[in-house]
């Protein structure tokens, strides 16, 4: 079914009782063209490009839990393209580029909103960063926009204008970022691929890779059976290590745990996504009044999806810097996700060295606004065996060929990214 | 989480900095690049049990080597960081 006014007005008329499921839930087929391991974001939306941008329909997405229950429906919800770097910042911006469509396109509504990103700065080394970071992004064609001190409290009143001790001194803006709703993203691709005839298989657990003689992919082991695929594309973010694993990859990636806090609703007073510049803090407003914020990594391997206390007390620090009027509002909530961190922060959209078998992970706490790009660069990869040249750059040998992806400088230990 | 330090007894988490996989060893300066490589980039990044380097930098300042699950953060092990080569514990 088309969602649109007339089919809303329709089934206001019956009582909402009418609408059918978004999506099958088909039984696995003996075969499919592509597999694809992991129904997160990038998963679906990588099963929606290849049916969309490629013709191949006959693709299915097997997804351990639920679909949408990893990093993606566990995330702050930031979309932007603010980045540094050449090679980073065509993947961001196209991504960026088609959240801008991306409601209309599915027939979903993604609740994108474009209420800008905004990066506060509190020292002269700040602002020459800023400002070294804004002119990349405008000689990249990114918009970019230098605010300063009067214009940043202007934007978000509530900061503490008389910190002595990390004054506010201006900000760097991104108007058009801003931030979407999370689960909406999940669904809509779902759908969408869905209706493109994609299967999409949840509680479905792959175990296992099937090669042929030649070492070539053939087919998944999963916990509903054996399933046989002519390619085999990965998306599983926290799992990357593992998955790969089982096909003899040993990969540049750690996993970590990146925690978010929700606080009980307020009224609307934080209309942007804001950045604290000192240690880290960032934060939104949702629709429903919830403050949504979050803080740095907590530090070292981790696959428990919960977090650790001394994170919720270095939020509540910097909180207390940052917003000290908020020092009252109540934490509703808060929890942890599993990262694949990587050796220079930035993700791998790639092949492998095996053949039939690709790789989309290494999101460190980045991917959810690389959805939309990155899907698109990783069904291109998959569907022509050679990357678009958005994703050329992040591939897996970028370290043994000495060009690491590395904007924070931050060298090979994935808990400094 | 909090690791039970050889010298200063049981210590909360805030007191220690993380360093990574324990298992990974430095290869002869002459070794071909790939072990480099391997040595600098790559990690099993296990599930599971895990032996890994701590640094007691707020407390006595040891180098320590943790034996700490990932899943369930329970710590089985934690010795004082000895030259490679030599016999751990
Ligand atoms: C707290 C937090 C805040 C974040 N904030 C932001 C933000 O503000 N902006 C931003 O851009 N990014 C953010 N991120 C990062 C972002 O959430 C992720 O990079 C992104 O969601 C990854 O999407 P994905 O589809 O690759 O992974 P996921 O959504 O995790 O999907 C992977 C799926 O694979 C499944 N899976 C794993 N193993 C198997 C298997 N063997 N068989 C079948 N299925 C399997 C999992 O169950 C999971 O559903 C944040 C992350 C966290 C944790
Ligand atoms: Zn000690």
């Amino acid at each position: 079914m088309q969602y649109s006014i007339t089919s809303l007005a329709k089934q206001a008329l019956r009582g909402h009782q009418g609408w059918p499921e978004a999506f099958r839930h088909p039984e696995p087929q003996k075969q499919y063209d592509v597999v694809i391991i992991g129904g997160g974001g990038h998963g679906l939306a990588t099963a929606y490009y290849l049916a969309k941008n490629h013709g191949i329909t006959n693709v299915a997405v097997l997804e351990k839990g639920w679909i949408g229950s990893g990093n993606t429906g566990r995330n702050t919800t930031i979309v932007r393209s603010n980045y540094l770097l050449n090679s980073e910042i065509p993947l961001l911006e196209w991504s960026l580029k088609l959240w801008e469509g991306l409601s209309a396109e599915l027939n979903y509504n993604v609740m994108f909103s474009q209420r800008g990103v905004l990066d506060i700065f509190h020292t002269d080394g700040q602002r020459d960063e800023a400002v070294r970071r804004g002119n990349a992004m405008i000689m990249n064609g990114v918009d970019a926009v230098m605010l300063n001190r009067q214009q940043v409290l202007e934007m978000m009143p509530l900061v503490d204008e008389n910190n002595g001790r990390f004054p506010v001194l201006g900000g760097l803006l991104q108007p058009r970022a801003g931030n979407a709703r999370h689960d909406a993203v999940v669904w809509g691709y779902a759908r969408a691929a869905d209706r493109l005839g994609v299967d999409i298989i949840q509680n479905c657990e792959v175990t296992g890779f099937e090669r042929d003689a030649d070492g070539r992919m053939t087919g998944v082991e999963t916990s509903r059976g054996r399933i046989g695929a002519g390619k085999v594309a990965v998306a599983v973010a926290g799992h990357t290590s593992q998955v790969m694993q089982m096909a003899g990859i040993r990969l540049p990636v750690e996993s970590h745990k990146l925690q978010a806090f929700v606080s009980e609703a307020v009224k609307p007073c934080v209309d942007t996504v804001a950045t604290f510049g000192v240690g880290h803090l960032y934060i939104s407003q949702s629709d429903k009044g919830g403050l949504v914020f979050g803080g740095m990594l907590d530090g070292y391997n981790s696959f428990a999806q919960r977090g650790n206390l001394p994170i919720v007390e270095d939020v509540a620090e910097a909180m207390m810097m940052f917003l000290p009027s908020l020092g009252r509002v109540r934490l509703l909530r808060h929890w942890a996700g599993v990262v694949d961190m990587t050796m220079d922060g930035s993700p791998y959209i790639c092949k492998t060295p095996v053949e039939g078998l690709y790789l989309n992970g290494g999101w460190n706490y980045t991917g959810f606004k690389a959805i939309p790009g990155a899907a698109w660069c990783f069904a291109h990869t998959v569907a022509n065996d050679a990357p678009h040249k958005f994703n050329a750059p992040f591939h897996l040998d970028r370290f043994a060929e000495g060009r690491p992806v590395d904007a924070t400088g931050g060298g090979p230990f994935p808990n400094h990214h | 989480m909090r690791i039970p330090c050889p010298l200063c007894g049981d210590r909360p988490l805030e007191e220690f900095t993380y360093r990574g996989d324990a298992t990974v060893t430095r290869p002869a300066a002459a070794a071909p690049m790939e072990a480099w490589v391997d040595y600098v980039y790559l990690r099993d990044n296990p599930k599971g049990p895990h032996r890994e380097h701590w640094r007691h930098a707020q407390g006595c300042g040891s180098w320590l080597v943790v034996d700490r699950n990932t899943v369930t953060h329970e710590i089985t092990q934690a010795a004082q960081a000895r030259p490679a080569g030599e016999v751990q514990r």
